[in-house]
């Protein structure tokens, strides 16, 4: 994964370079016009405060999101992310509150990698089942959307799991609602994921290996790419991606219930879509997957934040503008 | 309709029968049939549901309760029909939806079962025997002559659940006490029963109302998120968050006489321990039962709150 050694991409890198500016744009543009839009609604919308708040609370969907892009542009998908959310928070918690360790604090940083071994371990169990078990990565991650879904409600016994120690709860709240040079402290993760997500895509050998597996599996099998290898490091990464957000999502309520992380797995893949990645495989954009993310967020705030629109209607209208940011963007592809 | 005040009946209720009937050896089969635990409110159903048959098959050595989870309306009415074959006395129930659960509840009742339907009211009413639930409307209203009353004049926002029968009642509830007064609805908004949608919500709210003076939200896991977005903000303006249904960690804030959070208003899962000891009571004790029972929506303040904590529930 780490390996940098540059291997010569003799199949169309010339060619992405060219249509880079194009389509990675779309989605900014779709941005920008959201942005408008959000002036128009409310003149508080582009207040800081506001547009930092949309930030931060996009960050889990982000977050993820990027995890979700490495597993789109190899051709998989993982539709368990937001249970497994859940389920990392829980055991996350379960732990933080078993006072295993001595020290809040030494106890708050193994918490921290429990929950990223424990994502880990999630999306290496969607990845060995689909790679060796060769089975469709929707239906494989449709059941571990049941069972790590269905574990979380055992683990909090059909209620909440709460952290206990208002101490470490403290301690640990800064994480979501701290702010380091300006911008709050998941804005940063959102930046430090996105960068190593964009570096592993984009200039390693297992990110090119990536979108050759997405693109064409027998091509890239026939080029000595262990085909299965990749397809299931992505859903590792998938599942440390998962276990990042949690670790953003948990100081923020200090509790996991048997509702967190519901429909997360579609917001994540819209935010891959809208930001230019193609669902069949083969193109991978980090930033756009970002972009993407901050617009589903944007497009619900702009909608509270609004008087026109009927509390009932809200849907209708949010799914409206998702289709037409779309739109724009495929028409800006076209033109150029 | 008759009403009873009842409150929670749960453990008054089952000491005294235990008292009265420990020698009874008359053998009863009961089934309850509930929701899976999918969010707070319907865990706390099956803890209590779990609990009040703990304590009435000590209290009646021939009774026998078979406790079933289903995760959706079809799954329900799959297990309808197996707790059915096995041959049960009675059911108590609490139907996921009226509509997909009428007919099969229908094909229980005419095997000669006695029906008891819990919270949410099938399409036909003759097919129960007993009904008990929770007061919607009553929700609704409770909270909004607190706000009425206590602050006279004023701005609240709403966060509403999700667009159900059970959230119109309690709106309309709502609406209906504020209704000429000086409270002032500034936006309504449907946060899913959802500590996450109701936080992002309430930030939102925040950004768009430079003063609100007071938000209900009809449901204390929202209230949860509702808190914290205030607190992030640090904002002061906000005198109290209602919500409501009686979840422990919001009955310990009133107890403990938190400014934020005076009062809850109770919508209390135990409803299904009311029914199976209403339920248990006509095979035991030949008491009439049949009709409609329906628990006030009790306003719990510091004073009585301590009645209303079950530390152990997961709700």
């Amino acid at each position: 994964m780490t390996d940098t050694k540059t291997i010569t991409d003799t199949r169309g890198f010339g060619r992405k370079l060219a249509d880079l500016d194009k389509t990675a744009v779309a989605p900014f543009l779709a941005l920008a016009a959201l942005f408008v839009l959000g002036a128009l609604v409310n003149p508080n919308f582009l207040s800081i405060d506001n547009l930092l708040n949309v930030l931060t609370r996009s960050s889990f969907i982000a977050i993820i999101a990027i995890g979700a892009t490495f597993v789109i542009s190899a051709g998989g998908l993982d539709l368990s992310v937001g249970s497994m959310a859940a389920l990392v928070a829980g055991i996350m918690i379960l732990f933080l509150n078993s006072g295993a360790i001595d020290g809040d604090m030494a106890m708050l940083a193994t918490g921290i990698v429990v929950a990223i071994g424990v994502g880990a371990l999630a999306g290496l169990l969607n990845g060995a089942v689909i790679t060796i078990g060769k089975i469709e990565p929707f239906i494989v991650t449709l059941g571990t959307m049941a069972i790590f879904r269905s574990v979380t409600v055992w683990l909090a016994d059909g209620g909440s799991i709460a952290m206990k120690s208002i101490a470490m709860r403290n301690m640990f709240r800064p994480v979501y609602t701290g702010v380091f040079l300006g911008l709050p402290i998941p804005v940063w993760v959102i930046i430090a994921a996105g960068l190593l997500g964009a570096f592993i895509l984009y200039k390693t050998s297992f990110g090119r290996h990536v979108v050759a597996v997405g693109s064409n599996e027998d091509v890239a099998k026939y080029s000595g790419i262990h085909v299965n290898r990749v397809r299931a490091m992505t859903y590792i990464i998938q599942g440390i991606c998962v276990a990042i957000a949690v670790v953003v999502y948990v100081p923020r309520l200090g509790a996991a219930t048997t509702t967190t992380g519901m429909l997360w797995e579609l917001q994540a893949i819209t935010a891959v879509v809208i930001g230019g990645t193609a669902l069949r495989g083969g193109v991978g954009r980090i930033w756009g997957t970002i972009c993407g993310a901050f617009m589903l967020e944007i497009v619900g705030n702009i909608m509270v934040l609004s008087n026109i629109v009927s509390e009932y209607l809200i849907g209708a209208v949010q799914g409206t503008i998702i289709i037409i940011a779309m739109l724009v963007q495929r028409t800006l592809q076209k033109k150029k | 309709m008759r009403k009873l005040l009842i409150g929670l009946a749960g453990a008054a209720l089952a000491s005294t029968m235990t008292f009265a009937y420990a020698q009874d050896k008359k053998e009863v089969n009961i089934a309850v049939s509930i929701p899976a635990a999918d969010h707070g409110w319907t865990g706390g159903v099956v803890y209590h549901a779990e609990r009040a048959a703990k304590l009435l098959e000590a209290a009646h050595p021939g009774l026998k309760i078979t406790i079933k989870t289903s995760p959706d309306g079809a799954s329900q009415a799959n297990a309808l029909e197996d707790l059915t074959t096995q041959g049960i006395d009675a059911l108590v129930t609490l139907p996921h939806n009226s509509d997909e659960l009428t007919d099969p509840l229908r094909q229980v009742k005419e095997k000669g079962v006695f029906v008891t339907v819990v919270d949410r009211a099938l399409s036909d009413p003759t097919i129960q025997d007993l009904y008990v639930a929770g007061n919607n409307p009553e929700l609704g209203r409770v909270a909004g002559e607190y706000l009425k009353d206590t602050l006279k004049t004023g701005d609240v926002v709403v966060i509403r659940g999700l667009p159900i029968v059970i959230d119109e009642e309690r709106q309309k509830g709502f609406d209906d006490a504020i209704a000429g007064s000086g409270i002032k609805v500034l936006d309504k908004q449907f946060g899913n029963w959802s500590r996450d949608d109701a936080f992002k919500i309430m930030q939102d709210y925040l950004t768009k109302f430079p003063k609100i003076d007071a938000v209900w939200c009809q449901d204390d896991d929202m209230a949860v998120g509702v808190l914290e977005a205030i607190s992030q903000a640090k904002r002061t303006d906000i005198k109290m968050v209602i919500g409501g249904a009686g979840m422990k960690d919001m009955i310990k804030r009133v107890a403990d006489g938190d400014a934020m959070t005076p009062i809850n208003v109770l919508y209390p899962p135990s409803m299904i321990a009311t029914a199976m000891e209403l339920t248990v009571a006509n095979f035991y004790d030949q008491v009439p039962v049949r009709g409609k029972y329906i628990l006030d929506a009790t306003l719990v303040t510091k004073d009585n709150a301590k009645e209303f904590y079950f530390p152990d529930s997961p709700f």
